[in-house]
């Protein structure tokens, strides 16, 4: 069990107030708050051994390359990574993504192959298989949703609804080259299955590139384990700093892929007409790479990894649990997604009524920021997905390690309240 | 300053032991580190056993922990079988250098090394091993 209250006292943001309110900070599958060691490490950084990395050969050189690097080292074991090698530091999670669809993509695809993604991919992982598609003239299929929330997988699927995982894989056969799939989807909560997925995914011989930017913060994800191809996550969504993130990938898949961004500290030796690539994973780390964010994402690791990713899993589990008991109290009050037991810490709602929202999302968050309760509303940056249950937006709570059930006692007070505005009984 | 370029790495930096090359070694292997563009060689002769090194040589053009770290490594593998090169580890050679290195130069000292293995290797059709052995280390 999580000791959430002694946590707090570890996040300086959580002390403030907003509108007069205590902050009640349930947006964290947008970004999550920071520890003080985490600020502390980034801070340390710039005021004791601030340097360029890689290159220069004085102490503050050696000492801020070793803590690079150590930050790799760390993120890979987080995951359980076969090598440090395999861990490529970039921008965030849609960085990775488009990192592996312009770099793999392109040397590996061909008019007519076959890219499978999910009907509840957000917008990171969709938008770059477009592009990719346009340029190579690989199409793109799409596993379809039950009515719980959870991906189709296997044959046959219930009449009426759209393909399943396994179907369209059979259906295209040796055309399917790549597979891509949330580990948990950021509006639904839905934890997918990746090791089953991964199975039948390799059996018809494509690769697996799994979005972790929800699942790495929230679950314990182990790469080996899950048997994925690539993990693409953030590091400001577990409690680190905006601007770094990491692209997992099996080592022999990166080394057969060519650079993404070409520049300095990627090149073995350069000449004025072609160059030589560096090993792993420096080949696809062009330039003065984010040396202050990557120290600060491995004090967040430090952070997550004293608590245990599987106490945090569960802390999740049962706030979610509570707050589908509690919401259900709210009248007109409707929750898209899988049971508790299926989804992490993420709960999309809507106050509706035949199939007509009653209080539009977000004049529910502009009433809940009021209370001092940040909440998402909109369409998640999974537009199609929020299409597909028939409402232009829904309104989010999302919960991580800091969270406690009585701020969930306040939501259903401020929905309450909503209602009360709005004339509503 | 006086500990880190103490004698004997200057020693072998200035007198370094089988520099030069082989005319046909059984085993050539080159590579270098991008990061500050020393470069390594290292041709080795086999006795007819194949197994064991008979005499060997570098080249290359380097600092002086790098030059140091090849010539005392070159010292390490004469007479030494093929199997005792591939355990070799960067414990060894840190050993024999007796330095205590940053991440930095640590690239500059390991080179040779780096070298001599994917050297080894590469003669028994195992060169990814070498990467392997070396992937190991990065942990």
């Amino acid at each position: 069990m999580l000791n959430s209250q002694s946590i707090r006292a570890d996040f300086p943001i959580l002390s403030r107030q907003v509108h007069g309110k205590p902050l009640v900070y349930l947006d964290n599958a947008a970004t999550s708050q920071k520890p003080e060691a985490v600020i502390q490490a980034m801070d340390d950084y710039y005021r004791r051994y601030n340097a360029n990395i890689h290159r220069g050969v004085h102490t503050l050189a050696e000492e801020a390359t070793a803590a690079y690097e150590d930050a790799r080292r760390k993120v890979g074991r987080f995951i359980n990574a076969r090598s440090p090698r395999e861990v490529v530091f970039v921008r965030n999670t849609t960085e990775a993504i488009n990192l592996v669809a312009h770099s793999w993509g392109r040397a590996n695809l061909r008019q007519g192959d076959v890219i499978i993604l999910t009907e509840m991919e957000h917008h990171s992982n969709l938008v770059p298989w477009q592009l990719l598609a346009q340029t190579t003239g690989a199409q793109l299929e799409f596993v379809a949703l039950d009515a719980q929330g959870r991906l189709l997988l296997g044959h046959p699927t219930p009449p009426g609804s759209g393909h399943s995982l396994d179907h369209l894989l059979a259906a295209n056969g040796e055309r399917v080259k790549l597979v891509g799939v949330t580990g948990m989807s950021n509006v639904l909560g839905t934890v997918n299955p990746i090791t089953d997925i991964a199975r039948r995914v390799h059996d018809a011989g494509a690769l697996l590139l799994v979005d972790g930017a929800q699942s790495v913060p929230h679950l314990p994800v182990d790469v080996r384990a899950i048997d994925a191809d690539f993990l693409a996550f953030s590091g400001h969504k577990m409690l680190g700093p905006t601007g770094i993130g990491v692209l997992w990938g099996r080592s022999a898949i990166l080394e057969a892929m060519p650079p993404f961004l070409g520049g300095g500290d990627m090149i073995k030796s350069v000449g004025l007409l072609s160059s030589e690539w560096n090993e792993l994973p420096h080949k696809f780390e062009a330039g003065t790479p984010n040396v202050a964010d990557a120290i600060g994402l491995a004090a967040a690791v430090d952070y997550l990894t004293g608590l245990g990713m599987d106490q945090v899993h569960a802390h999740e589990q049962d706030l979610a649990a509570y707050a589908l008991d509690r919401l259900a109290a709210v009248p007109d009050l409707h929750i898209y997604g899988p049971p508790a037991i299926e989804r992490g810490g993420v709960v999309s709602f809507n106050l509706i009524k035949d199939g007509e929202l009653l209080i539009h999302p977000h004049d529910l968050a502009s009433i809940l920021d009021h209370e001092g309760i940040a909440i998402r509303a909109g369409h998640h940056c999974a537009q199609p997905l929020v299409e597909h249950y028939g409402v232009p937006a829904m309104a989010r709570a999302s919960f991580y390690i800091y969270n406690l059930e009585q701020e969930i006692d306040t939501l259903v007070e401020a929905l309450l309240k909503a209602r009360h505005i709005f004339g509503l009984p | 300053m006086d500990d880190f370029y103490r004698e004997e790495i200057l020693e072998h930096y200035t007198h370094p032991h089988h520099y030069g090359i082989l005319e046909c070694p059984d085993i050539s292997h080159e590579e270098h580190n991008p990061l500050c563009g020393d470069r390594v060689r290292f041709d080795i002769d086999l006795d007819d056993d194949g197994q064991t090194v008979k005499d060997v040589r570098f080249s290359g053009v380097g600092c002086a922990i790098s030059k140091a770290s090849a010539s005392m490594l070159s010292d390490l593998i004469v007479g030494k079988k093929l199997d005792d090169i591939k355990a070799l580890t960067k414990e060894d050679v840190m050993d024999e250098l007796g330095l205590n290195l940053g991440p930095v130069r640590l690239k500059c000292a390991l080179l040779p090394l780096k070298v001599v293995k994917a050297g080894v290797y590469g003669l028994s059709g195992d060169a990814d091993q070498a990467s392997d052995d070396e992937a190991q280390d990065d942990w």
